[in-house]
């Protein structure tokens, strides 16, 4: 008998918490995968962010610490810095990253920390249960825009590639989607491109997961597939920015 | 032991810290502690080590938090407003046991103040500080020997009981000059050896099964009987770091005194000097000061009143926090009384004196 398929080394056997049709399993196995495919799992380190994936210190089969909310990127540069020898990411959500964890992020990219940065972008709040994230949409009725978000009120949804894209030092920036099958494989070369580089010492690199949360949109997974490929695809186009190894 | 230089309180941590192995560094810029930043930021590339200027005092105690999981020796420093802004990090860092270094090179507040020296963060300081049940092991020097020499000993704390130190220094001993003798320096393979202890829980270098550990640096147990466990544990810790670490030094303490006084940091200079000047005038008083302001040396104060001590009367640069502590130990045995200056300002030998003498 032949294994065809199989968990990655790089995650522990804890089954994850997350929702019925939740992506965040997706994204996790993705990086695990290609942490095995690098072998650097051993020289690995991690940051769980505050929010739904909040436990991904017990997924990921590294040493892992748990940050405060938004301050994964501050936390990573503590870490690389002092064991520059080893590989560091963080994985945050739009919440944790575009919200409370601004300056962190836009400060460690604009340093050029040699961390990588995944970043899982379902336009609301999970683990709070459903409120106005910086990423959602326009019009978007969460339970803290209960009449939509009204973007002369309180703006709109932030792009955070596209900001990052405005700094110098950022070596690789890509926004991926895990809609469907085809897009999940080019979400893992993403994740494979961003993590080669960490293990070369390149740079500052950031992988964007437009993602769904089928709970808190109160859709079954599938129509929230559909939803964000109609609603946030547009405003979140998939696309790279940002590549200095091709250049 | 080398010669003695003559420094500012803020250069003096900051080398006296390289020399205690701290090979990290992280901070944002805040007067009245701005020579020390720059201090690392000159020294740290010469002794290999790391010195990053954070884009707040958030993002600085959060790159101590990464570092420390790591286990390696890191610091950071800031003044009053900048200490509040880190307490998020130094609760996290309580919570998930890390050893780390903390100076706080206080002035006048609340909100802005002023940058002039001030004791008005003794509450803050050691009350733990920011949110939940912990505590921080709190020195607090009285002159740049002392500053400089509570370096090594704050790392070794640290490192010992896995808990944040903080220096609580001022405005006055960050600035002023004077004569150091500083310890010699760790060797790097010294301070590999201190590194190691932590190995065991650290993040660090991995290996294949059957050795590949998975080390969590985290403050969540989502679990309450699980928090429970864990927050009864660090009780437990606090427990033994009052039982062990109490420093306070007396002065002029004798069965013969008519009072006694306490005062920690700049107070207790001034309070030295209106003691020696009583002393000339045939008046006997005395002194207990607190150095570790958390665990407070209850005992200790108490232990200080003589048997012709009708009062103590505590000196703060603030409206009146140690003296409830003071109050604690002396706990109704005599009358205790406050004095104190706020504003960034401090009283002379003198204020201190004319004081004294009203209860003599």
């Amino acid at each position: 008998m032949q294994v065809v398929a199989t968990r990655p080394k790089s995650l522990t056997d804890l089954q994850f918490t997350y929702c019925p049709g939740c992506l965040h399993g997706v994204a996790h196995r993705l990086i695990a995968e290609v942490m095995d495919e690098l072998d650097i799992r051993n020289e690995t380190m991690g940051v769980a962010p505050v929010g739904c994936s909040v436990f991904a210190y017990k997924f990921f089969d590294c040493d892992m610490q748990e940050a405060a909310h938004g301050r994964a990127p501050a936390v990573a540069t503590g870490m690389k810095r002092a064991r520059p020898d080893m590989h560091v990411f963080t994985y945050q959500g739009d919440g944790d990253l575009a919200a409370i964890g601004t300056a962190e992020i836009i400060h460690a990219a604009n340093r050029g920390e040699h961390i990588t940065v995944f970043f899982v972008n379902n336009a609301i709040y999970g683990m709070t249960g459903g409120q106005m994230a910086p990423t959602s949409l326009p019009g978007m009725k969460t339970t803290t825009s209960p009449y939509g978000r009204d973007v002369d009120d309180i703006g709109y949804p932030i792009r955070v590639c596209e900001l990052l894209d405005s700094l110098v030092a950022p070596f690789y920036i890509e926004r991926v989607s895990l809609l469907s099958p085809a897009e999940i494989i080019k979400a893992k070369r993403a994740v494979k491109k961003a993590l080669l580089y960490n293990k070369e010492e390149r740079g500052f690199t950031f992988v964007e997961f437009v993602s769904t949360c089928p709970t808190n949109w109160g859709m079954d997974p599938m129509k929230a597939r559909d939803w964000a490929r109609e609603n946030m695809l547009p405003f979140f186009k998939a696309q790279k920015f940002r590549d200095k190894g091709e250049e | 032991m080398g010669k003695k230089v003559l420094m500012k309180g803020n250069e003096a941590i900051a080398e006296a810290a390289i020399r205690a192995g701290c090979r990290l560094y992280f901070a944002y810029p805040i007067t009245p502690q701005s020579e020390l930043i720059e201090y690392m930021a000159k020294m740290m590339p010469k002794a290999d080590g790391v010195f990053v200027q954070a884009e707040s005092e958030v993002a600085a105690i959060n790159m101590v938090y990464g570092a420390a999981g790591c286990g390696r020796r890191v610091m950071t420093s800031s003044s009053s407003p900048g200490i509040s802004l880190k307490q998020e990090g130094i609760s996290y860092i309580a919570g998930a046991q890390l050893p780390a270094v903390i100076v706080n090179v206080a002035r006048g507040g609340p909100g802005l103040g002023d940058i002039q020296p001030a004791q008005g963060d003794y509450f803050q300081a050691t009350r733990g500080g920011g949110h939940g049940d912990y505590y921080v092991i709190c020195l607090a020097p009285n002159s740049v020997q002392e500053f400089a020499d509570m370096a090594s000993l704050a790392f070794d704390l640290a490192d010992k009981y896995r808990n944040p130190v903080m220096i609580l220094a001022d405005g006055l001993l960050g600035q002023m000059m004077e004569p150091v003798e500083f310890k010699d320096a760790l060797t790097p393979e010294e301070i590999l050896e201190k590194e190691k202890q932590h190995w065991d829980w650290c993040c660090r270098p991995n290996e294949d099964e059957p050795n590949h550990h998975h080390h969590e640096i985290n403050s969540l147990e989502i679990d309450p009987k699980e928090l429970e466990k864990h927050v009864l544990r660090l009780g437990e810790k606090y427990d033994l770091i009052r039982e062990n670490e109490c420093r306070w030094e007396n002065y002029n303490v004798n069965d013969d005194n008519e009072l006694l006084c306490c005062a920690y940091g700049t107070a207790s200079r001034i309070v030295k000097s209106a003691i020696d000047q009583l002393k000339e005038e045939g008046k006997n008083v005395g002194m207990v000061r607190p150095i570790s302001v958390w665990p407070f040396p209850y005992q200790q104060v108490a232990a200080g009143v003589g048997p012709k001590v009708k009062r103590v009367v505590t000196f703060e640069l603030n409206l009146g926090q140690m003296v409830e502590d003071v109050k604690l130990a002396i706990n109704g045995k005599v009358p205790v009384e406050f004095m104190g200056k706020v504003g960034g300002l401090v009283f002379t030998p003198e204020d201190v004196k004319a004081e004294i003498e009203k209860y003599l």
